[in-house]
């Protein structure tokens, strides 16, 4: 294990620290007294630079408490903005900060935390054109998103720049973390040599994660990072860790270096940086995967229908824990059980079937009209398209 | 032999929400037969229509790869654990 926690710096042409000022002392007295960290230790920290991708539920806990150990460098890569659905998890911002790009959002609350580092905001999507010249300057990097394309890509860049890559995933009560890239270790594709295809990643109706996960998870590659930094304790380097928040259960799995690896065994053949988007079968996470063209009535035509009184049978395919949180009094059959479930369903009636956003639903149209219902259309934009056009008071999730 | 297979998360839809089950084989291939067979929904999520098994999921047994191994041909004993671990890349959605 010593061997693969040597990593280099990079901080070649910059003088590094070699001492703490008082106010410093001060701060980071509880790290000082601790032989295993130290003054030594302290300035490594001072003299590192890491650079986080993601900063949402993992970069949260990453962000606050890289910066509060005094991680001389910290760059913070998202382009998204905060929206009210990340503060069940994103606990680096607040309230006011909805609507503010994440990137500086971040920036502006770790540097409250911590005002002697240095921290640097990147508005922008990570891509194989800017990947490299972003990741050069720094010593870690620390995978955070929440996508396929951006994780091979993270991957393959550190591989390509000999740097670590320090990742965590999470799916609802379940998270994965190791680190990858180290000199003798392996690498994302060792693990995973290709990505699910799109059509069976769990859908959104299966998606969801619980606040405090992300939380732990973020934690662990925080500790990782640190590790390395101080070049202690042994690195989750070649071990692959399981968290099962319900079970609340540790597991450890062998992880193996592939010497057959494309990427990081004997023979590389990927030398540059490709197209992640088209190598996962993906155009974005915000893309729909799928444009199905199936007869639609919009959210305005289905209320003036329902006022003159017009017998429309509602269809919702959502899930029970979703009709819960609010619903348009339709008849529930999940998309998944719609199968086993359509002797439940008239095919004279005129039906309008709705989900959340209108791309489950438009699943369950297309299926029905194969199955030889005539009379059926989607609700465009489901339920978050009915409360912003027809009626405010249900509410969007 | 009693083989526990352990089913992660995104999986478990297909498998009666349940976290693991018990099965009686003395191999990998014989472990995730029996478990398609009971849960016959969860093949295409393992594997691939050509029955091999998909790139992105990993099967343990306890916890070495058993790529490293005899893929599905590993022995499995009494006693052992058979972990699925399917790729999973954040899993919230926008």
């Amino acid at each position: 294990m010593a061997t693969n926690t040597e990593i280099p710096m990079a901080t070649a042409g910059v003088k590094p620290a070699t001492s703490l000022g008082n106010d410093e002392i001060l701060r980071y007295s509880r790290h000082l007294i601790m032989p295993e960290v130290g003054m030594e230790g302290q300035l490594k920290l001072k003299n590192a630079k890491v650079l986080l991708i993601g900063t949402g539920g993992l970069g949260a806990p990453l962000g606050l408490y890289l910066a509060a150990a005094g991680v001389g460098k910290l760059g913070l890569v998202d382009f998204d903005v905060v929206d009210f659905t990340n503060l069940q998890r994103q606990v680096t911002f607040g309230t006011s900060d909805v609507g503010k790009f994440k990137s500086e959002a971040a920036r502006e609350r770790l540097a409250n935390l911590n005002p002697a580092i240095e921290i640097v905001a990147y508005e922008t999507k990570l891509t194989s054109e800017n990947a490299l010249e972003l990741f050069k300057d720094y010593d870690v990097i620390v995978d955070g998103t929440d996508n396929f394309p951006t994780r091979y890509l993270v991957n393959d860049a550190c591989i390509l720049l000999g740097k670590p890559n320090v990742y965590g995933s999470i799916f609802r009560f379940e998270g994965q973390a190791t680190v990858f890239g180290m000199p003798d270790g392996p690498c994302y594709r060792c693990l995973y040599p290709e990505p699910p295809p799109p059509g069976l990643v769990p859908s959104c109706a299966e998606g969801g994660v619980l606040g405090v996960l992300p939380g732990i998870v973020g934690s662990i590659q925080a500790m990782e990072t640190i590790k390395l930094l101080l070049k202690a304790g042994d690195s989750l380097s070649g071990r692959l860790l399981l968290f099962d928040a319900l079970g609340m259960k540790f597991r450890e799995l062998k992880l193996r270096k592939n010497p057959n690896c494309p990427m990081c065994g004997e023979h590389r053949t990927i030398d540059k940086l490709i197209d992640y988007y088209e190598f996962c079968g993906v155009r974005g996470e915000e893309a729909p995967e799928v444009n199905l063209h199936v007869p639609e009535i919009s959210p305005k035509e289905l209320k003036a229908r329902l006022d003159q009184g017009d017998d429309l049978f509602i269809l919702d395919v959502r899930e029970p824990h979703e009709f819960q949180i609010c619903n348009l009094q339709g008849h529930l059959i999940p998309l998944g059980e719609l199968p086993r479930r359509v002797h439940e369903l008239d095919s004279s009636q005129e039906i309008v079937a709705h989900c959340r956003s209108g791309k489950r639903s438009a699943e369950a149209v297309d299926f029905l009209r194969k199955a030889g219902f005539k009379k059926i259309l989607n609700l465009t934009g489901g339920i978050l398209a009915w409360s912003d056009q027809v009626d405010p008071s249900v509410p969007k999730y | 032999m009693a083989v526990k297979v352990m089913i992660p998360t995104p999986l478990r839809a297909y498998a009666g929400k349940r976290a693991s089950t018990e099965v009686a084989a003395g191999s990998v291939a014989g472990a995730l037969a029996q478990l398609t067979t009971e849960f016959a929904e969860l093949k295409k999520h393992l594997f691939t229509e050509q029955g091999q098994l998909r790139s992105f999921v990993n099967v343990y047994v306890n916890d070495e790869d058993i790529r490293y191994l005899a893929k599905e041909q590993t022995a499995t004993k009494d006693g052992d654990t058979v972990s699925i671990v399917p790729s999973i890349a954040g899993g919230v959605r926008r």
